[in-house]
Order: structure tokens, then C-alpha cells, then sequence
């Protein structure tokens, strides 16, 4: 299911969503997943209400909503898992047109769509109203690993180069008569895989190489950090605290 | 494979998160030393210490693993299937840096590509990078060593390892999913129904994964045999110099012993038992879909008993033991242990009888051999790019 990878994600913007730091986006959205999830799925009127602040941080970041709608299509597989489940869960079951449902499946299907889908879509406004630069600032300023950010930096910077080269290879197979139907090609593919992997760990090391010679120490160069002033951090933090709020109401009056 | 929000429980995906920390952070100290180790590194007297080479050679390796993750392999009847990667990127880059790049492929699908959910990301680190990588690396150690001593051929014993290690691997992945549905699943689907359907379409699965991978391998193998980490120190014998006149004497590059093989062969002998000792306590609690199903309408009075049911493993429980779960867990270790003993003897009568075969040819291809052993020149070289091709 990494399929489907390749497409421009980031919308460039300038409303406040964007221009916000990317590390208070980013302990918002795991937080509002985070209340999201522990949700009793019984509260239906609660994930209705997270639906719709999802809603307005989308209206606030100014996304068009077929990009949000059109980047969902992520959960495919899954809506596919929860499609059988009334079908499969044994317990009592109910009659719904004319089918046997099963009502632990039903919960279940329920459960695993409100919540995949919600935790998709907010994952999307961050993705789209934070460039990848930004992102693993705001991993750095969590205190990831200042390794980790780097190997993910040049994970995300090299990506496309990686990827440009297995479609160059891929056009040269073609070019030369090749079609790949079926298991009996495998070989070719595999082959093309580990020139892939020889080429990308050569070009790690003439990037290592290349850093050396410039005097490059293994340490990126920090920049200036910036403060976030208290406003801007409840901003950021009011779509995770209304979240939780709905959260503890939906356990409270259960 | 990727786990969304929602699927595991609140608590369960907490707890997975900080194992995966713990696991990410095991793996950024080894990999650190790996780094060293590779061929151009400091170890074999390359520039720059190991932890400043870390982030790019693991940053390119994380690339070609997202990039390998999108090429499709085309299976039958216009579907096809792409490389999970967990096994490759350990045999090939080592299981530490293994591991930290298969999260940083999965931390970016999740912020990114919102592909597996944030919450999940724990759970996903866990089934699809450690324990893919400890498995897939602990059956390619434990099963070369085995066939190395048994003298077979470098790149065959290199193909059967690579390949049993990617198969098992996908299966191993799917049995921790398993795991942890069981502990924190949020729907009460029969898990002997779960474990059945998710061990079941991932052995299946796993078959492509381990026919690309071994092929994968012993692609680069042919080329860069140096860049194959499992694989390294395993160069036929180590580089001789000859000056003219003399017998052969033996280069001062010492061969590099098989460090961490043993622990994580251990390391992975323990997983499996732990998870199939653990799935099969939990599983055997309540009887699968099908049982049930027969159960409800009194198919199972017409059913015949199967013609083993006496057999202490019948319906998968330890028979004489009292408490349902825990013949259960006990059957499962005693399935991993009859396994284990079960490839042992399958392998040991080829291992001897290429053991006899390489004795009678020993005389006459010990004078090429020498000739050809490029396999650790690589790693012995001060630059190592330049290495086995040059040669």
C-alpha cells in the first residue's frame, strides 16, 4: 500500500494555518489523533463534531476541499477491510436490506472509518499547508534525533532523485522491447533493483564524500531559533483542546 | 500493510510508540558502528568517523527503499505487487540501519502521505520494521552460517537465506499485527479468524517478496559483493599477496568475523517463540470463525473427528493441560521448535553431501581460487567504491 506516493502534497499558502510553526502543527494534529482515538465509538455525535472541526481548520487554511477529499483516497484499502466486517464478526446480527449484518461488525466498520478517516484528513492538512522543510524543522525542534532528521532530510531530498532514476531504468527496459507480465520477468525487475540500490548507496557516498571535502563535520548548521510566543501556541492548540473536550464529554455521559 | 488511526486502541498505540523509541534509539547507536564498518569507512580507512557518514549512506538508503516500495512487480491476471523491503534493507545495509530506514520511510508516508495513521505510527514501526528486520536478518545470519560451514557455494547459500529470510519475514510481520490486535484490537473479530486470514495472505505475499528479494541481493552481489552486509566476511578466503617465487602468504587484512550474528540469530529465535507462544495463548482462547460457525448449527456432531485428534498438537492445544491458553501458547513454541528441527534435518544431508563433493574438487580449484577472491577486497580497500570492479 506505498503505492500512489508520488504526488505534489504540499499546497503553498499563506493563511495563518501555514504560517504557523511547524512544531505546533505538528503536536496538535498527534494530539487531536490522539483524542480522536480514544473516543468510545457509541459517541457518534462526537466524531460528527471532530468532523467538523477538521472542516474549519480546512476553511481556515483556505484548501480547496477536492484536494482533502481527493488525498482520502489513501484509505482505500482499509474501507475495504471494514467493508467485510459486518460480514464476518460473529455475534447477534440485524436485518438491513434484505442482508444479515453482524452489529459487533457494524460497530467495528464504524469505529475503524470514523477514526482512519479523521486521522487521514488531518494528516492532510498538515501535509498540505507544511512544505517538507518545515516538517523536519519542527521534527528537530521536538528533539527527534538530530541524526534521524538528517538521514529523513536526505531521505526527503534525494526521494525524487531516487525515484527519476528507477523511471529512467524503467524507459530503458521499454525501449529495448521489454514488458513485464508476470512473475516470469521478476528477474529483470530484481535486477534493475539492486542497479537501483548500488547507484543510490554510490551517491551516498559521493554525498559523503562531497560534505568532507567542503569541511562538513556530520553537524547541520542550527539556525536561528525562534521563540513561539503563548498566543500563537494556543492558536495552534485550540482544535486539540476542543477535541479533548469533546473527548472527555463523550466519556462522561456514556 | 499500513495501520490507520483507529485500529489499535488509545493505550496499546501509546505503549507501541514508546517500544518503538526505544527500538529506533537501540538501532541509532548500532548503526552508528555499521556506518563505520561500510566498505569506504573509517574502519577500513576511509575519511570521517562513522556517525557523520550515518545520515547520508542511511538517507540514500531510506530513498531507494521508498523508491523499491513503489516498483510493481506484476503477478497474474493484470495485479501486481510491490516490495514491503524489511528483509532487503537489513541484508543489505545492515539491521541497524535497517531499521531507522524503515522509520524514517514510514514516519514520512505518515506525515506526508498520511499513509498509516499517526497514533499507528508505533505499531507500524514495530510490525513493519523491527520485527521484519530482526526475523529477516536473524534467519539470513543464523541460515549462512549454517550453509557456509556446510561449504556450499557463496552466492547459492547467499540466494536460499536471503529467500527463506524475506518469506519468513512478511508472515513473522503479520503474526506481531496479530499480536497486537489481540492485546489492543478495537473490534472482536475471532483471532484465530485473524491470524488465519493475515498469516495466510501473507505467506502468500511473502513468496514474492522472497523470490524479488533473493533476486535483488544477488544482483548487487554480482557487482558490489562489498555493499551486501549480510554477506560480508564471507569472502572465500581472505586476499593473499604473492611476491614472485614464494608460496602464498596471508595478507595482513584479517577476515572479518560475523559480529552480531549470533545475538540477533538468538534475538529472532526468541521473537518467533514469543509470538507464536503469545498469538497462540490468546488465539486458542475462543475458537475461530469456522468452529464457531459449526458450533452454532450443530454442524460439528456430524463433523468427523479428524484422524490425528489424539495427537497431543491436534486443534493446535496441548492436550492433558488443563487450561485452554496455555496448551495453546505451548503448542505454538513446540510449532516453532518442531519447525526449526524440521529445516535442520532437511538441510543437513544436502549440507553434507556438498561437504563431500567439495572435498573431492578441493584439489583441483584451491590454485584458482585465490585468483579470484575479490569479495572482502572491497572492504580491505581504502577508498572501497573502487574495489571489486577494479580488480
Amino acid at each position: 500500500m506505498g503505492a500512489g506516493h508520488a504526488h505534489r502534497l504540499h499546497h503553498p499558502g499563506d493563511s495563518p494555518v501555514h504560517t504557523l510553526p511547524a512544531h505546533t502543527k505538528l503536536v496538535a494534529v498527534l494530539c487531536f489523533v490522539l483524542a480522536v482515538a480514544a473516543t468510545p465509538r457509541e459517541a457518534m455525535w462526537a466524531f460528527g463534531a471532530y468532523a467538523l472541526l477538521v472542516a474549519a481548520a480546512v476553511a481556515h487554511a483556505r484548501l480547496p476541499a477536492r484536494l482533502v477529499l481527493r488525498r482520502l483516497l489513501v484509505e482505500t484499502p482499509f474501507v475495504l477491510f471494514a467493508v467485510l466486517l459486518p460480514l464476518t464478526v460473529p455475534g447477534p446480527t440485524t436485518a438491513v436490506a434484505g442482508l444479515q449484518l453482524s452489529v459487533p461488525g457494524l460497530w467495528g466498520a464504524w469505529n475503524i472509518l470514523a477514526k482512519g478517516t479523521l486521522g487521514v484528513a488531518a494528516a492532510v492538512v498538515l501535509a498540505a499547508t507544511t512544505g517538507p522543510t518545515a516538517l523536519l524543522l519542527g521534527l528537530q525542534r521536538l528533539r527527534l534525533p538530530p541524526q534521524l532528521v538528517q538521514i529523513a532530510a536526505f531521505m526527503i531530498r534525494y526521494a525524487d532523485v531516487v525515484a527519476d532514476e528507477m523511471r529512467r531504468m524503467s524507459v530503458a527496459r521499454r525501449s529495448r522491447g521489454f514488458e513485464a507480465r508476470g512473475p516470469a520477468h521478476w528477474r529483470t525487475l530484481a535486477t534493475s533493483a539492486g542497479a537501483l540500490f548500488i547507484r543510490s548507496y554510490e551517491r551516498g557516498e559521493r554525498v559523503h564524500l562531497a560534505m568532507v571535502s567542503r569541511g562538513g563535520t556530520g553537524v547541520l548548521p542550527h539556525l536561528a531559533e525562534t521563540t513561539v510566543s503563548r498566543a500563537r501556541w494556543g492558536y495552534a492548540l485550540a482544535l486539540p483542546s476542543a477535541a479533548f473536550a469533546l473527548c472527555l464529554t463523550a466519556w462522561t455521559t456514556r | 500493510m499500513h495501520v490507520p488511526d483507529g485500529f489499535i486502541n488509545a493505550p496499546v498505540s501509546v505503549a507501541a510508540g514508546a517500544l518503538a523509541a526505544v527500538a529506533v534509539g537501540v538501532c541509532l547507536r548500532g548503526a552508528r558502528a555499521e556506518a563505520a564498518e561500510a566498505p569506504g569507512g573509517p574502519g577500513s580507512g576511509g575519511p570521517g568517523s562513522g556517525s557523520e557518514r550515518l545520515a547520508p549512506l542511511a538517507g540514500l538508503a531510506a530513498a531507494f527503499v521508498f523508491a523499491a516500495q513503489m516498483l510493481n512487480f506484476p503477478v497474474a491476471g493484470g495485479t501486481s505487487g510491490h516490495l514491503l523491503g524489511g528483509a532487503l534493507a537489513a541484508i543489505l545495509v545492515g539491521p541497524y540501519t535497517g531499521v531507522l530506514c524503515l522509520f524514517v520511510v514510514l514516519l514520512t508516508q505518515a506525515l506526508l502521505f498520511a499513509d498509516g495513521g499517526l497514533t499507528a505510527l508505533g505499531v507500524n514501526v514495530l510490525i513493519m520494521g523491527v520485527v521484519t528486520v530482526l526475523t529477516g536478518y536473524g534467519l539470513f545470519r543464523g541460515l549462512l552460517a549454517v550453509l557456509v560451514r556446510a561449504r556450499a557455494g557463496t552466492r547459492r547459500a547467499v540466494a536460499v537465506a536471503s529467500f527463506t529470510a524475506a518469506l519468513v519475514s512478511v508472515p513473522a510481520s503479520a503474526a506481531a499485527f496479530t499480536l497486537l490486535y489481540a492485546v489492543g484490537g478495537t473490534t472482536d473479530i475471532p483471532l484465530g479468524t485473524v491470524l488465519g486470514a493475515m498469516v495466510g495472505v501473507h505467506v502468500l505475499i511473502g513468496i514474492g517478496e522472497a523470490a524479488i528479494t533473493m533476486l535483488t541481493v544477488g544482483a548487487v552481489l554480482a557487482v558490489r559483493p562489498d555493499l551486501v552486509h549480510g554477506a560480508r566476511g564471507l569472502a572465500r578466503r581472505p586476499l593473499t599477496l604473492r611476491a614472485p617465487g614464494e608460496g602464498p602468504s596471508p595478507a595482513p587484512a584479517a577476515r572479518r568475523p560475523a559480529r552480531s550474528s549470533r545475538r540477533f540469530l538468538s534475538a529472532s529465535l526468541l521473537t518467533a517463540l514469543v509470538l507464536a507462544g503469545g498469538v497462540s495463548f490468546y488465539a486458542s482462547a475462543s475458537p475461530d470463525g469456522l468452529e464457531k460457525v459449526a458450533a452454532d448449527h450443530g454442524m460439528d456432531e456430524k463433523a468427523e473427528e479428524h484422524a490425528t485428534a489424539d495427537w497431543p498438537l491436534a486443534d493446535y492445544g496441548v492436550g492433558d493441560i488443563g487450561n485452554a491458553r496455555l496448551s495453546g501458547g505451548l503448542a505454538g513454541v513446540i510449532g516453532v521448535g518442531a519447525t526449526a528441527v524440521a529445516g535442520v534435518a532437511l538441510l543437513y544431508p544436502v549440507a553434507r553431501r556438498r561437504r563431500e563433493r567439495a572435498r573431492h574438487r578441493a584439489g583441483s580449484t584451491r590454485s584458482t581460487r585465490s585468483t579470484r577472491s575479490t569479495g572482502s577486497a572491497g572492504s580491505a580497500g581504502s577508498t572501497g567504491s573502487a574495489g571489486p570492479r577494479g580488480a
